[in-house]
């Protein structure tokens, strides 16, 4: 039975659908109101605030708290300076992906991960041996995603005095609302320009009060995750659990996904010490790799002709589709895909998939199935490129 | 300069027109009057803060292969939702419906269960219409009386569609042609509001009242829209309308289509029965191989041509051609959020429409006025909220309110619309204050847009948004004249592309794109 965020009395007095889902064993709103749509547009044209708090939270600290991180992920963890973040996955010995998430460097000598599974016992046995320990603060931190081209306007009526503007992509302040110590960074899942606000538990609610106060004359909404999941797909981001399995949680064979296979290859520095995975990561990065992630465009026209057959309009969930479906070149199956959404703010039906290395260039003409009227169809896409919607304001400087 | 074509008007069908000549590879040049581009479609800060989307104020109709062929969403368009109407009534009772199907039969059943039930078979209903309908949006206009095998090709396509759609399609298409959109309400529902709110689609632009047969049609013609494959969504564009003319600009200047403002067109220049450039108002000429005009039938004929170049009986046809104004707008900034007293506070329903259409009988005393040349006493309005859709439209905690109010005649029996403007921006403010309390004292700025204001400012003539009514006598291939339909005119190289000429008037770009891929047959 899931339980409630520190959140959970504001965001349950908003949730007018009264639809919920279970995240990581928390209640999270799907929806707001009877749809997601105003949330979605709220988050790319204003602001959206999304209780966050169900990611798994660790502190890692500790005069070795450096080398055990840098053990862990492989990303290089020494390049991380204090108010930085990182986005790293981490893998095991064979180079199979645990989990993804964010790294933030608190002080020299403490570090906070983000994943999206419990990883208390992985994070434990890499620091085995090492003068560091690991705590889980999943439920002592509350976490709110404030994400949206106004985010900005709304954190600095909060904070003032924190230069909030000059804060860059990827970094990391401490300040206070109203005299509550909170931690902003600029982090987000959604592609937009955006920052998650970091608080103790106790304050919660108070913060939520806060921003909302703050967001109301910026067209701020709450947002579920409904709205969040088409975000994610625009921005190209991964879901552990739907695009790619946890070598954890995988029993056969091909459940398993390298960093390379979920295209996280650019967050992996065989350059750098040691780390989990590194000579397996190393071989495949010289032997290749046998699947790539990719992003995949459907050919909106081609998709009306095989609606047309059935004398109906291209139907299609409003909502992002986490569920799995093939995808073929030539007849022949090469891979599929994980995720998909249309996007309201490009137009476009796009896709996520897991696809044969040979077949992940850019502009490569294939087919995905697609369910017209009980019948399964194939309908043309092209292998495109990802983020989908990158907006400059994302990694703007102010 | 010698360009391939030159268009007259830089509103929305002139730059879709002209954006799908240079994606085909011409050289064209769009000459706009006024210092911005959009026509009715245009953003304007006439108040510091305050963005005012003048004329039009929603889109739906924007045809989705014309966003997908000119890239308009890599260049600005985005269309946010507008996902419901709030009709308030005289007795502080309403009749709210949004995107909650059971929240909206439920307080239909309010009034009447019978209707709430009703209201879903309604819907479904108007899919099958607007499925019909979205057809003809794509096809040139072809003409019955034709012997061309072209014509008759396309009549026999249309004909197999028609009957395609089924007997029980085919027959409320047939009526939905031809009734009043009261009474073709009146046979789904009785709650009286109800069908008032929804007739209201079958006269907005239109100079009849919800009880003149043909108003079905118009009514049909608002529920043709789709926004990313649903039938009769509306939507806001991100900046007013004005963002969907910057979009259609933007693209068409990435294609390279040469747009010159302040540009305004005095004649356009014929040789030998031939079109062969334009003069500007500035003594300035500029030659083309092939001249558009995107503004209406009455100035594509009567003003840019000298009538006698033209067949007796088209001058005929377009000086009978009706293009009676009947629309006026009233934008307000605002200090503070508006409160509506039958739903009082913050909620979605500020950012949906208000509809000020309380009964059938309203809406008719309102036509009344208007037929004996007054503007109406008690206006019928469809409001929004802009900036609570769209938060950049106004500063923080600040509002724009656009009311498009009827009917206001183009032709007052008594005095002036320069006299009357300000009298008539008094009786709609009066009378929405009568659902928004606080409405008059939050107003900082208003600005009162007559039809007669439409006509001066945007030329479209008698300030009809339509550019010509939307009645079965004026449509298809008799918009705007019979053996005129098909963009082409008298005039060798002389073509036109406004909401004049089929599929009608709207954001919806179909003429301006059909218009071209004529040209490019010829051209």
């Amino acid at each position: 039975m899931p339980i409630p965020t520190p959140f959970h009395s504001r965001t349950a007095a908003l949730c007018k659908s009264h639809e919920w889902r279970d995240w990581a064993g928390y209640l999270a709103a799907v929806t707001y109101e009877p749809t997601h749509e105003r949330e979605y547009w709220a988050i790319r044209n204003s602001a959206g605030l999304i209780d966050v708090t169900p990611l798994f939270k660790y502190e890692i600290s500790g005069p070795e708290a450096l080398a055990v991180v840098d053990r862990i992920i492989t990303r290089d963890a020494s390049k991380c300076a204090i108010g930085q973040v990182l986005y790293t996955p981490w893998c095991n010995e064979a180079g199979k992906i645990v989990d993804d998430g964010t790294l933030t460097r608190l002080a020299e000598d403490r570090f906070r991960v983000t994943a999206a599974d419990p990883n208390l016992q992985w994070f434990e046995d890499c620091a085995f041996g090492f003068d560091a320990s690991v705590r889980d603060i999943t439920a002592e931190l509350g976490a709110l995603a404030l994400q949206g081209p106004l985010s900005l306007e709304i954190l600095r009526k909060l904070a003032p005095h924190a230069e909030i503007e000059k804060l860059k992509f990827f970094r990391q302040l401490e300040t206070k609302m109203a005299g509550i110590p909170v931690e902003i960074t600029r982090t987000g899942y959604t592609g937009d320009l955006g920052y998650e606000v970091w608080c103790a538990s106790t304050h919660a609610e108070k913060v939520w009060d806060l921003l909302m106060d703050a967001g109301h004359n910026y067209g701020m909404l709450p947002a579920g995750l409904a709205a969040l999941d088409i975000s994610r797909v625009e921005a190209g981001f991964l879901l552990a659990d739907v695009d790619y399995f946890s070598c954890r949680k995988a029993v056969i064979a091909p459940q398993f996904s390298s960093a390379y296979e979920v295209g996280l290859g650019w967050a992996v520095k065989l350059d750098k010490s040691d780390f989990v995975g590194k000579k397996a990561l190393q071989q495949e990065e010289q032997r290749g790799s046998q699947w790539a992630f990719a992003g995949l465009e459907i050919d909106w026209p081609e998709l009306e002709k095989l609606f047309a057959e059935f004398d109906l309009p291209p139907q299609i969930t409003g909502r992002a589709s986490r569920e799995g479906v093939p995808i073929y070149k030539n007849g022949k199956q090469i891979g599929k895909v994980t995720s998909s959404t249309f996007s309201p703010i490009l137009k476009k039906y796009l896709a996520l998939c897991t696809i044969e290395a040979q077949h992940a260039k850019i502009g490569t003409e294939i087919e995905m199935e697609v369910t017209v009227e009980y019948h399964r169809k194939k309908a043309p896409a092209r292998v495109a490129n990802t983020p989908f919607y990158d907006p400059p304001r994302k990694r703007a400087t102010f | 300069m010698k360009y391939d074509a030159i268009i007259i008007g830089a509103g929305h069908n002139g730059l879709v027109n002209a954006a799908y000549l240079a994606k085909a590879g011409k050289k064209v040049l769009v000459l706009e009057q006024r210092h911005l581009v959009g026509g009715a479609t245009v953003t304007e800060e006439l108040y510091p803060g305050f963005k005012y989307t003048v004329f039009s104020y929603v889109v739906s109709l924007l045809r989705p292969e014309i966003i997908r062929e000119l890239r308009l969403t890599e260049h600005g368009l985005a269309i946010l939702p507008l996902e419901s109407t709030l009709t308030p009534l005289p007795n502080g009772d309403y009749i709210y419906r949004d995107a909650d199907k059971f929240r909206t039969m439920r307080d239909i059943a309010r009034h009447s269960p019978r209707d709430a039930d009703a209201y879903l078979d309604y819907g479904r209903s108007m899919y099958f219409m607007a499925k019909a309908v979205k057809y003809m949006l794509g096809i040139i206009p072809h003409d019955p009386t034709s012997l061309n095998p072209k014509d008759l090709l396309g009549l026999a396509g249309l004909g197999k569609h028609l009957l395609g759609l089924g007997e029980e399609h085919f027959y409320m298409l047939a009526k939905l042609m031809t009734m009043s959109s009261a009474d073709f309400l009146e046979e789904w529902f009785e709650t009286d509001p109800l069908i008032a709110t929804l007739s209201a689609s079958g006269i907005i632009g239109t100079f009849l009242g919800p009880r003149s047969p043909g108003t079905a049609y118009v009514l049909l013609h608002h529920y043709m829209g789709e926004i990313d494959g649903a039938y009769r969504a509306w939507g806001f564009q991100k900046g007013g309308t004005g963002g969907v003319a910057n979009a259609l600009a933007s693209a068409a200047t990435a294609l390279g289509v040469e747009i010159r403002t302040e540009a305004a067109v005095d004649k356009v220049i014929v040789k030998n029965g031939q079109a062969v450039g334009v003069a500007l108002k500035n003594g300035d000429e500029v030659h083309g191989k092939a001249i558009v005009s995107s503004a209406d039938p009455k100035r594509t004929f009567l003003q840019f041509v000298e009538p006698k170049e033209l067949p007796d009986e088209l001058v005929d046809a377009i000086q009978k051609f009706n293009i009676r104004g009947s629309s006026a707008k009233v934008n307000l900034a605002l200090d503070a959020a508006p409160n509506i007293a039958c739903m009082p506070g913050h909620g979605p329903h500020l950012a949906g429409a208000l509809s000020i259409s309380p009964s059938v009988e309203y809406l008719e005393r309102a036509y009344d006025d208007a037929k004996y040349g007054r503007f109406s006493r008690k206006p019928y309005m469809d409001v929004i909220i802009p900036s609570m859709i769209d938060p950049d439209m106004a500063p923080p905690g600040k509002h724009v309110m656009s009311c498009f109010v009827q009917y206001a005649p183009y032709d007052l029996r008594e005095g002036t619309w320069e006299q009357q403007r300000e009298a008539f921006g008094d009786t709609v403010i009066d009378t929405l204050s009568e659902y928004i309390p606080n409405l008059k004292e939050i107003i900082l700025h208003r600005q009162v847009v007559t039809p007669w204001d439409i006509e001066q400012t945007t030329g479209l003539s008698q300030g009809n948004i339509f550019q010509g009514e939307l009645s079965l006598s004026q449509l298809f291939f008799l918009r705007p004249a019979a053996g005129y339909a098909k963009y082409r005119t008298p005039i060798k190289n002389y073509y036109q592309c406004g909401s004049g000429t089929h599929p009608g008037g709207g954001i919806l770009g179909a003429p301006g794109k059909l218009a071209a891929m004529e040209m490019l047959k010829e051209i």
